[in-house]
């Protein structure tokens, strides 16, 4: 089989381009890498059928290698189809992303950004045994798992709330607990406030 | 006139339904009438394929009457007749839940009247990609189900889902264009995109050649079966979509790349060149994923990362090329899509009576309803691995074959195997515990109304109160898929038969290759392995 070094070339730049927009951040460029591959593909199924030839079936006694090979032209019919469907879908979740976020980036995953900044510490499973003993009470940590705890947990148990004080600090106009307030120092902490549809900030 | 030559009607009747619904978007009763009804005419169809092909029975049905190697072919045998039967059966329940849930909820003015047109198209999809026989029509069967899942898990358009759907669309079309491309390679190499065909004249090539396609065919499959590390995408993007859609993307889509992987390692490159890498593969699978799992706390996210982990026992069987792993391979997989698929079911009925996902704010749900703690409790003791369960026998075939491989990667992926069903058991006992076992006010961060439930249950208005919350057309086709799930079990023998069948049928190459191109065809000696005794 012999190829066209032309096609050859210009396959090879239309990946290098296509890979390198997809990994870019902006969904436009995320579409117009998909669609460099795609062509690029494209041009790779046609070098398969090897040098251009007659139509197939059109005059009756051509001898059967003047003929180009049907099939890959076929195929990228095919393919050219399907390209097409995933580019219009594309287009319409940019445009939607647009609506919704003002803006033609890739948003963050909240819940990965969530786990990442959960502490090993697991309320229920790593419970301390309880140290009522201690002279220090406001740094030890309780058994019911209410020392990562949150305000809503104690403002249900509000008569609860006044055996064990929860330390709090006033920071940035709201309060919050002193746990807290320390992983805010940290990179990657707890406090990713959400935007109204999900996208993290 | 054999049955066989009617398995295109699997692909067809589901479009077909799929345009009628279309037709029919205005009348949300009527379209849920004919796409129920279609789809169990498919299920039906599909069940007296498995039939006719239950004793060994491959046919091929040429399509449009262009014969082989030169028109599109469809391939029914044991195999892909047990897939097309577990993946309808289990797409047919998740119709009728998504059904039940849009007539509790009154979606009328919700996008959803496009989600049945939708779904019969990816149902379509993986009918074609289970039935063909032609290298060229399962990439087509692929992105028409593809298709159909970006539009599937986009539904309602929210941003969450658009932001999961990014990464969806950008990571399966790249795996699609891989695919392509390999298939551009396999057709430059060789001349030919017919499976069959292929068969005898990928032989023919040079060791180097070979192995480039074989790996490139590998990893193409490998995105889209979620194999670690190719797996990153699935349990980002999964989670986010509606309970129905998540049910049957984590039932199906992984197992039909699995269904590639099994056909290319068994049809087009039979032999062990690659089955150490799939091996260490397999292991990683299992284990990455099942640590993932026990990271999160959502249950949703949670399952698709024992999703992801249990693809790799598949993998496992895949990779010794012995016909006992291939055997528990296939059996595996059916258990899985239909085990998969129910917890997720249950994950969506949770999500109902909680209000939540997330084991910090469940509590006491074994109280509220103990029928829902039944529907979770069963199926996840079954992807765990608890003994009467066909999970345990599908664990057990792996781990057999495994020590009668007896390598010394074989014993580190029985012992990884047997550490991931341990840790799958931890992780779902996890649930278990915080979902349904624990009080209410032990949560982390205690729901209002689970707080208040006991008091309102026994007060008047409760029997309403559960009504809508636990449809009983919800509940129906989730205890239905449950129910199969433990049929696998009390049937697993008539099963494992036909996965040893299944697997020595494909191991031997020669049914499959003579039933395309004709009985007289000399069909190349599959190449001796350590495994085929």
């Amino acid at each position: 089989m012999s190829v066209n070094l032309t096609l050859l070339i210009v396959m090879g730049a239309l990946y290098a381009c296509g890979i390198y927009l997809i990994l870019e951040r902006s969904l436009t460029r995320v579409l117009l890498g998909l669609m460099l591959l795609a062509n690029a593909t494209n041009l790779l199924i046609l070098a398969t059928g090897g040098y251009a030839g007659l139509a197939p079936l059109f005059a009756k006694d051509t001898p059967a290698q003047d003929y180009s090979d049907p099939l890959p032209q076929a195929l990228i019919l095919t393919s050219i189809v399907i390209s097409f469907a995933v580019t219009a879908f594309m287009l319409g979740i940019i445009y939607r992303t647009w609506l919704l976020a003002r803006q033609d980036d890739i948003q963050d995953d909240l819940e990965d950004r969530r786990v990442a900044a959960t502490p090993s510490f697991d309320a229920e499973d790593d419970a301390e045994v309880p140290a009522e003993t201690s002279e220090f009470p406001l740094t030890m940590l309780g058994s019911d798992g209410r020392d990562v705890s949150n305000h809503a947990a104690s403002n249900n148990n509000a008569d609860l709330q006044t055996d064990q004080p929860v330390a709090t600090l006033v920071a940035g106009g709201r309060e919050m607990p002193a746990e807290h307030a320390a992983a805010e120092e940290k990179p990657g902490s707890l406090n990713v406030d959400s935007g109204p549809e999900g996208g993290g900030k | 006139m054999n049955i066989a030559s009617f398995a295109p009607l699997a692909v067809v009747l589901p479009i077909l339904g799929a345009a009628l619904t279309f037709l029919l978007i205005r009348h949300t009763r009527a379209q849920r009438a004919v796409s129920i009804a279609l789809l169990s005419l498919t299920l039906a169809l599909e069940c007296l394929l498995l039939a006719s092909a239950w004793n060994g029975g491959t046919a091929a049905v040429a399509i449009g009457g262009w014969l082989p190697p030169w028109g599109i072919v469809m391939v029914v045998d044991q195999f892909s007749s047990l897939m097309l039967v577990v993946s309808s059966a289990v797409s047919l329940a998740v119709l009728v839940y998504a059904t039940g849930q849009g007539m509790a909820d009154g979606d009328q003015d919700a996008p959803v009247s496009i989600f049945h047109p939708t779904y019969l198209i990816l149902v379509a999809g993986v009918s074609n990609a289970f039935l063909s026989g032609d290298l060229f029509n399962l990439y087509v069967g692929f992105e028409i189900l593809l298709t159909a899942s970006y539009v599937l898990m986009t539904l309602g358009g929210t941003g969450p889902r658009i932001r999961a759907g990014v990464t969806y669309v950008v990571v399966s079309v790249v795996s699609s264009v891989l695919f392509l491309i390999s298939i551009a390679m396999v057709y430059g190499a060789t001349g030919t995109v017919n499976m069959a065909d292929l068969a005898i004249k990928l032989g023919d090539l040079d060791q180097g050649t070979r192995t480039l396609l074989h790996v490139m065919l590998l990893v193409a499959f490998g995105i889209k079966a979620a194999v670690f590390p190719l797996s990153f995408w699935l349990p980002d993007s999964y989670p986010t979509a509606p309970a129905p859609v998540t049910a049957v993307f984590a039932g199906l889509l992984t197992k039909v790349g699995v269904y590639a992987m099994v056909r290319t390692e068994t049809l087009l490159f039979p032999g062990d060149t690659l089955n150490t890498p799939l091996m260490v593969a397999a292991l990683l699978t299992m284990v990455v994923g099942i640590l993932g799992a026990l990271a999160q706390s959502d249950i949703k996210r949670l399952l698709s990362f024992t999703l992801v982990s249990h693809i790799g026992y598949m993998v496992f069987g895949l990779a010794m090329s012995s016909v006992a792993g291939l055997a528990a391979a296939v059996f595996y997989v059916a258990h899985h899509i239909t085990i998969q698929t129910s917890l997720f079911l249950v994950t969506g009925l949770i999500e109902r009576r909680g209000g939540s996902s997330s084991v910090d704010r469940l509590a006491g749900l074994a109280k509220l309803s103990p029928m829902l703690a039944m529907l979770f409790f069963v199926p996840a003791m079954n992807l765990a691995g608890i003994p009467p369960f066909s999970g345990f026998l599908g664990k057990v075939g792996l781990m057999q074959a495994g020590v009668e491989l007896g390598t010394p990667l074989a014993y580190a992926l029985v012992i990884g195997g047997v550490v991931t069903s341990l840790l799958t058991l931890l992780a779902v006992a996890r649930v278990w515990n915080r979902a349904f076992w624990r009080r209410p006010t032990d949560a982390e961060h205690p729901d209002p109304v689970l707080l208040a439930s006991p008091a309102r249950v026994s007060g008047p208005g409760a029997k309403l109160n559960t009504v809508t919350l636990l449809p009983r057309t919800m509940v129906g086709p989730t205890l239905g898929l449950v129910a199969l799930g433990v049929a696998l079990t009390v049937f697993a023998g008539p099963l494992f038969g036909l996965s040893d069948r299944a697997a020595r049928d494909m191991l031997d190459r020669t049914p499959y290759i003579q039933s395309v191109l004709g009985p007289d065809v000399p069909v190349p000696a599959t190449p001796a392995v350590g495994g085929m005794r």
